[in-house]
């Protein structure tokens, strides 16, 4: 793409075309170029990987956009602390780059700030020049079936942030004293999902998973996790790396069935590379499922073809007693098939269902446009649609999927089209904007008490000593208003 | 979390931990004994066990020379080609992986080498020019994973992390995939 050429390797250019810098050109190139109070201003809303890394190529591409972000939650990083597995600790090295960009001259961090409610986007957009809007996708999708409510019933956004200590679900408490659980969607949550469940204890005690659910998870009777999908073995949505995870499980086994790979070994050598290895590999996993249907060790398996039709309950109708399942035939082929419903259906008896069938954003304000079909706010290369001065990044501006890497990738692209507005003069900088000068006194006023970058590392420093007593990197604080006593103290 | 106070600090600590992979299946883990700063680290990956048992890092005791007493020469030429098309040439000392080349030569890739050389991430990925990427070791199961996943994959490409520097690609050009508009669909979203 030609933005970047243009415009990340010239900030020469940059530093003639910003009004405020001009006075200051003299004092050399790489200087900060204006004074503090005259300089261009971003926000970003969101302090996850899509606003950390548009502000780090912000940064990287303009010699003196400040940047504030706003984070509704005391602690940054979004899905990384919240999402991420915690027996993946090397995915959240990416924090080590986060913290470079928070801590950087230009770049500051206002946690505790809930956008929509404290500070609306309208005074956003009037504090600076420019508004990023990276707040990703907080709810769920819901399966729309009967018995969705029964006890017993979870989503894995809600399960993954009770493991993960997410503030507001540390009292989900799920019921695991059954054998057999069932989730719906076979994406990376999903696995991660099953990992987790079936994780012998001693994998997990030393991760940074919470304390409450790693002594939940060791008295787990769960046995038993059927992986289940709308359409084929063609069409997992998962990556190879974490079925090789659970190909590799100490303690368990696969239990897949071969019916349902009849015909792929003829299919595979058409396959891409991608797809061809990650169908070996499960095709290795039902080579591996034994004879028989003995609950001897743990097990995982997928099934195929299946949707969800109904939540079946107990006689006493009070919690889950298995699940219904439509029977489906795939139409058209790859990544493109779809599910049809053949009209037959199954039941599989479980007493847990988690349903794993992706995130989904809802709108942050009234004034920003918002698409309710693909639930993302409308844009073209991460400028909102219709709306100068605005621009999105991250889940909220593709769909809930996609990896840090492409989360990263699409950030990226939205700091080039914000620059080069900038650039070109689309973006007016040529007022002075006060940012964080007005809004801090707002939030004050609104009685909000943001948590600064500083003021984080305090609750750091108490989570990892928490940490070095329980053996763990950190033990996560679990409830809001400990953090921000942490926070201010 | 760990903190290091920069992107160099991690790179030697990532190649410490390298070192300690392959010491560990060399000896006993007993006779090893880590830096403090290393045991403190994170970041002890999880390197998979199918590199240990390669001995795939033997190339990182070779290059750990930043901290060392007597510094190893730079003397293997290698250009890189950023995403932008821009060009850089760097001398390098023998053994170091490329993301520490990278690093410790400031080499300007964006958000390259994002996990800091654990296999977690993809964005160290590396396109070679074909006789090189010939004659280097295949890669093993866990690079592959994580290689499927980059965006711009090529028949010679591979994890910048995971290949090390040797006299004979003296002169290589490595490039980085080329920017391309990522499409604003919510279906294309696992690549
Ligand atoms: C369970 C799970 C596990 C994952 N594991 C991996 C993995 O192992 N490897 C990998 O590469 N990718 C993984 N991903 C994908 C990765 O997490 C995403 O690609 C990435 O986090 C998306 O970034 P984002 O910034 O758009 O969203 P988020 O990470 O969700 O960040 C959005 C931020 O905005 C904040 N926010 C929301 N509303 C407001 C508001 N009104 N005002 C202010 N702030 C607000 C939120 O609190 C949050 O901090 C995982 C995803 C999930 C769901
Ligand atoms: N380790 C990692 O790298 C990691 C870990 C976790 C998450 N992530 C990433 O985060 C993103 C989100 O993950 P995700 O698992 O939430 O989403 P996902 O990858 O999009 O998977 C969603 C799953 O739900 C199914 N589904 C969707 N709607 C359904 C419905 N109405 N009925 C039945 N099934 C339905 C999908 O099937 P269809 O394919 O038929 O639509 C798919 O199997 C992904 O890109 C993922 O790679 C990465
Ligand atoms: S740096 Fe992450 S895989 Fe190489």
């Amino acid at each position: 793409m030609n933005t970047s050429r243009v415009f990340a390797f010239k900030p020469m250019k940059s530093l003639l075309t910003t009004k405020c810098s001009r006075a200051a050109i003299t004092s050399g190139l790489r200087r900060l170029a204006c004074t503090p109070s005259s300089c261009p201003r971003v926000c970003i809303v969101g302090g996850g990987p899509a606003g950390f890394y548009t502000a780090q190529h912000i940064l990287k591409a303009h010699p003196a956009i400040q940047v504030d972000i706003y984070e509704r939650l005391p602690i940054p990083y979004g899905l990384v602390r919240f999402g991420v597995a915690p027996d993946h600790p090397e995915v959240k090295n990416v924090i080590n780059t986060f913290t470079q960009t928070a801590q950087h001259e230009r770049c500051s961090y206002h946690g505790n700030v809930s956008v929509g409610k404290d500070v609306s986007v309208e005074e956003l957009r009037q504090a600076y020049h420019a508004v990023v809007l990276s707040y990703g996708a907080e709810v769920n999708r819901t399966l729309g079936v009967p018995g969705e409510n029964l006890a017993g019933v979870y989503s894995a956004k809600d399960f993954v942030g009770w493991y993960n200590g997410v503030p507001c679900n540390k009292d989900l408490k799920p019921d695991l004293s059954g054998e057999t659980a069932v989730i719906l969607g076979q994406g990376n949550v999903a696995l991660d999902v099953a990992r987790i469940l079936l994780s012998p204890h001693d994998i997990l005690t030393n991760t940074d998973i919470t304390q409450p659910s790693l002594e939940a998870l060791a008295n787990s009777r769960v046995r038993r996790v059927l992986i289940v999908g709308r359409r084929g073995p063609l069409q997992v949505a998962c990556t190879i790396k974490e079925i090789r995870e659970m190909v590799n499980l100490t303690g368990t086994r696969p239990d897949m069935l071969s019916a349902d790979f009849k015909g792929i070994a003829e299919v595979l050598k058409d396959l891409p590379r991608p797809r061809k290895r990650l169908t070996e590999l499960m095709m290795k996993a039902v080579q591996a499922t034994p004879a028989g249907d003995g609950l001897t060790s743990r097990q995982w398996g997928f099934r195929f073809l299946r949707s969800p039709v109904e939540v079946l309950p107990s006689p006493d109708l009070t919690r889950t007693a298995g699940i219904r399942l439509g029977v489906n035939r795939l139409e058209g082929s790859g990544d493109g098939a779809r599910a049809v419903p053949t009209g037959e259906t199954e039941d599989i008896e479980c007493e847990m269902v988690i349903s794993s069938i992706g995130y989904q954003s809802l709108p942050i304000d009234p004034a920003v446009p918002f698409d309710p079909r693909k639930a993302i706010i409308p844009n073209a290369m991460g400028r909102v649609l219709q709306a100068t001065g605005l621009y999105c990044s991250g889940w909220i501006k593709r769909g809930p999927t996609g990896v840090i890497g492409t989360t990263m990738n699409d950030s990226f692209d939205t700091a080039r089209a914000l620059i080069q507005d900038i650039e070109t003069g689309v973006l007016d900088i040529s007022t002075v904007k006060p940012g964080s000068q007005t809004v801090t006194p707002l939030l004050q006023k609104r009685g909000v008490n943001p948590v600064s970058f500083s003021d984080w590392e305090k609750i750091d420093v108490e989570e990892m000593k928490r940490g070095t007593v329980v053996g763990k990197p950190r033990e996560k604080l679990l409830d809001v208003t400990e953090m921000l006593k942490t926070a201010h103290s | 979390m760990f903190k290091a106070s920069s992107r160099t600090d991690l790179a030697n600590m990532a190649r410490c931990v390298h070192l300690q992979s392959l010491l560990s299946s060399l000896a006993s883990r007993a006779l090893v004994s880590l830096s403090p700063g290393v045991q403190a680290g994170l970041c002890l990956p999880r390197v998979p066990d199918s590199l240990h048992s390669r001995g795939f890092s033997l190339c990182h005791i070779l290059g750990s020379s930043s901290k060392g007493s007597s510094r190893p020469e730079d003397n293997v030429i290698v250009h890189f080609v950023n995403e932008d098309g821009v060009r850089t040439t760097t001398s390098v000392t023998e053994g170091v992986s490329l993301l520490n080349v990278v690093i410790n030569k400031k080499i300007d890739i964006s958000g390259f080498g994002a996990c800091d050389g654990t296999l977690a991430c993809s964005t160290c990925h590396l396109i070679f020019e074909e006789n090189i990427f010939e004659k280097m070791e295949p890669m093993v199961d866990e690079e592959v994973d994580m290689l499927d996943l980059a965006y711009g994959l090529t028949k010679t490409s591979r994890l910048g992390c995971q290949v090390c520097v040797r006299k004979w690609m003296d002169g290589m050009t490595v490039q980085v995939p080329k920017l391309i508009k990522i499409e604003n669909t919510a279906s294309t979203g696992n690549q």
